[in-house]
């Protein structure tokens, strides 16, 4: 069997898993998970990095615990939790796919609380201030003065942190999710004379897909950078 | 029904924690054989990463296109790339292309440990020399002009005068690349090498005491975390950030 062999035996297999017959798998299963897993660690993130800033301690103090905790934690410790931890509490046996997600919900969310709470933090005191004197509540003044601003700085992170996201679905290998590092091994383990070459393709696979996300962010942040400054001097000129 | 008798043996579990496991005998031995191999790589890779990471910094931004570009090319694929690939990488594909007596001799030794060594330190070599070359450029480029003006050839400008300043700027940034590259120790334990992870979840598997074991390790990770936290707002509390 030569390389080519293997390459046009297994691409689809690489690409889907063994998908309409069977569950989804492979690259696609990757992009959904992490897809998946910043959507819905969005909001989550959001809720959390505005407990980080909140004025009411009994709020702010168990937050800012729960996200130095799991910050401090690798993400594996999370995943096996989640993947030996919660069926002995629930009752019910959680197949690899939610667990990833959970795991990946709850890990992104306390790094986007960070990345909230930095774009917050990084606007000048005077926003906040003087939409408070201007009689707004914390949430109103939140809402309608703060994130507007706030989550448009965010953007190149939050591409970002979509990169990391696709690099941490990588550990659903360990508890046997069919994402692309498992299905590559799985082929691997089939094949066996190419180890070499496989993982030479698994890792361009990723990269394919980071350094052209990566690429993105830089693109966005430049573009943001220069809008600001064209704001800014549209400002001196009137 | 394996399912079931392993929710069983968890509720058990929960029910009563047995501190016991933890304190004496073989669990505990492997839990702390563990954790050593754990700092052992922590420190290993940090010691190689951080000077090879310095070095790939000064390569990035050497004036010959060539050694920047083989630069460029090795920074982006180590870090567009799940370290759990490079992992696989190691383990599985490089020593393959290794002649027979150097695999014999690799395979005689610890094999999971030098291949988690190599894909960890070269990981985040890439990653510490990002963050070297923004504390380089952080420095204005007159401290180098001027060092240039009087002399000094491009080595020893760079040594002697932009590196000491922006090696001050970097140690926060370096600090938290560091604790991320103790959290990923972790995932050395899809080749299997003994670290900590692969003990508690073979502690896990042998006893069913996953609270225990998993708490554990926790527990050790967080520390260690917490007390590379601490050094960075400790160092940050010292040295607050100032204009260059």
């Amino acid at each position: 069997m030569t390389l080519s062999d293997v390459i046009s035996t297994y691409w689809l297999y690489f690409l889907i898993g063994r998908f309409p017959q069977g569950p989804l798998g492979g690259l696609a299963l990757t992009l959904v998970l992490a897809t998946l897993g910043l959507m819905l660690a969005l909001p989550v993130g959001l809720l959390l990095g505005l407990a980080r800033v909140s004025p009411w301690r009994a709020l702010r103090w168990p937050i800012t615990a729960l996200i130095f905790v799991v910050r401090g934690t690798p993400l594996l410790m999370v995943v096996f939790w989640a993947y030996f931890f919660l069926p002995g509490v629930t009752g019910i046996q959680t197949g690899q796919f939610p667990t990833m997600l959970m795991a990946l919900v709850l890990f992104d969310s306390c790094y986007l609380a960070e990345i909230v709470r930095a774009g917050i933090l990084g606007l000048p005191r005077g926003q906040g201030e003087s939409a408070r004197s201007l009689g707004l509540s914390w949430l109103a003044t939140m809402r309608l003065v703060i994130l507007p601003q706030a989550l448009r700085h965010m953007l190149p992170s939050l591409v970002n942190q979509f990169i990391s996201t696709i690099k941490e679905t990588s550990l659903g290998y360990i508890i046997g999710l069919g994402e692309v590092s498992f299905v590559a091994t799985q082929i691997n383990t089939q094949v066996f004379i190419y180890p070499t070459a496989i993982y030479l393709i698994l890792g361009l696979t990723y990269f394919v897909l980071c350094f052209s996300l990566s690429r993105f962010a830089f693109w966005l942040e430049r573009r943001s950078t220069r809008q600001s400054a064209r704001n800014a001097s549209a400002l001196v000129t009137t | 029904m394996a399912g079931c008798g392993r929710s069983n043996a968890l509720s058990d579990a929960m029910s009563s924690f047995h501190l016991s496991l933890l304190l004496s005998g073989p669990y505990q031995a492997m839990l702390f054989a563990g954790l050593r191999l754990s700092l052992t790589l922590l420190t290993v890779a940090f010691v190689v990463a951080l000077p090879l990471g310095v070095l790939i910094a000064l390569a990035r931004l050497s004036p010959f296109v060539f050694v920047r570009g083989i630069a460029i090319v090795f920074i982006e694929s180590q870090r567009n790339v799940p370290l759990l690939a490079h992992l696989l990488f190691w383990y599985f594909g490089a020593p393959e292309l290794l002649p027979d007596a150097a695999k014999q001799w690799l395979y005689a030794h610890d094999v999971e440990t030098i291949a988690a060594v190599v894909a960890i330190t070269l990981y985040y070599a890439a990653f510490m020399s990002e963050d070297v070359r923004s504390g380089v450029r952080a420095v204005p480029s007159v401290q180098f002009e001027a060092a240039r003006a009087l002399g000094l050839p491009w080595f020893s400008a760079m040594r002697r005068v932009v590196l000491p300043q922006a090696l001050r700027v970097t140690v926060p940034p370096l600090l938290s690349q560091t604790l991320n590259l103790w959290k990923d120790t972790s995932i050395a334990t899809v080749i299997g090498t003994a670290e900590l992870m692969y003990q508690a979840a073979k502690v896990e598997s042998a006893t069913f005491r996953s609270i225990e074991a998993f708490t554990f390790a926790t527990v050790s990770y967080l520390t260690v975390s917490l007390l590379i936290t601490a050094l960075a707002s400790g160092y940050s509390h010292r040295y607050p950030a100032r204009a260059l």
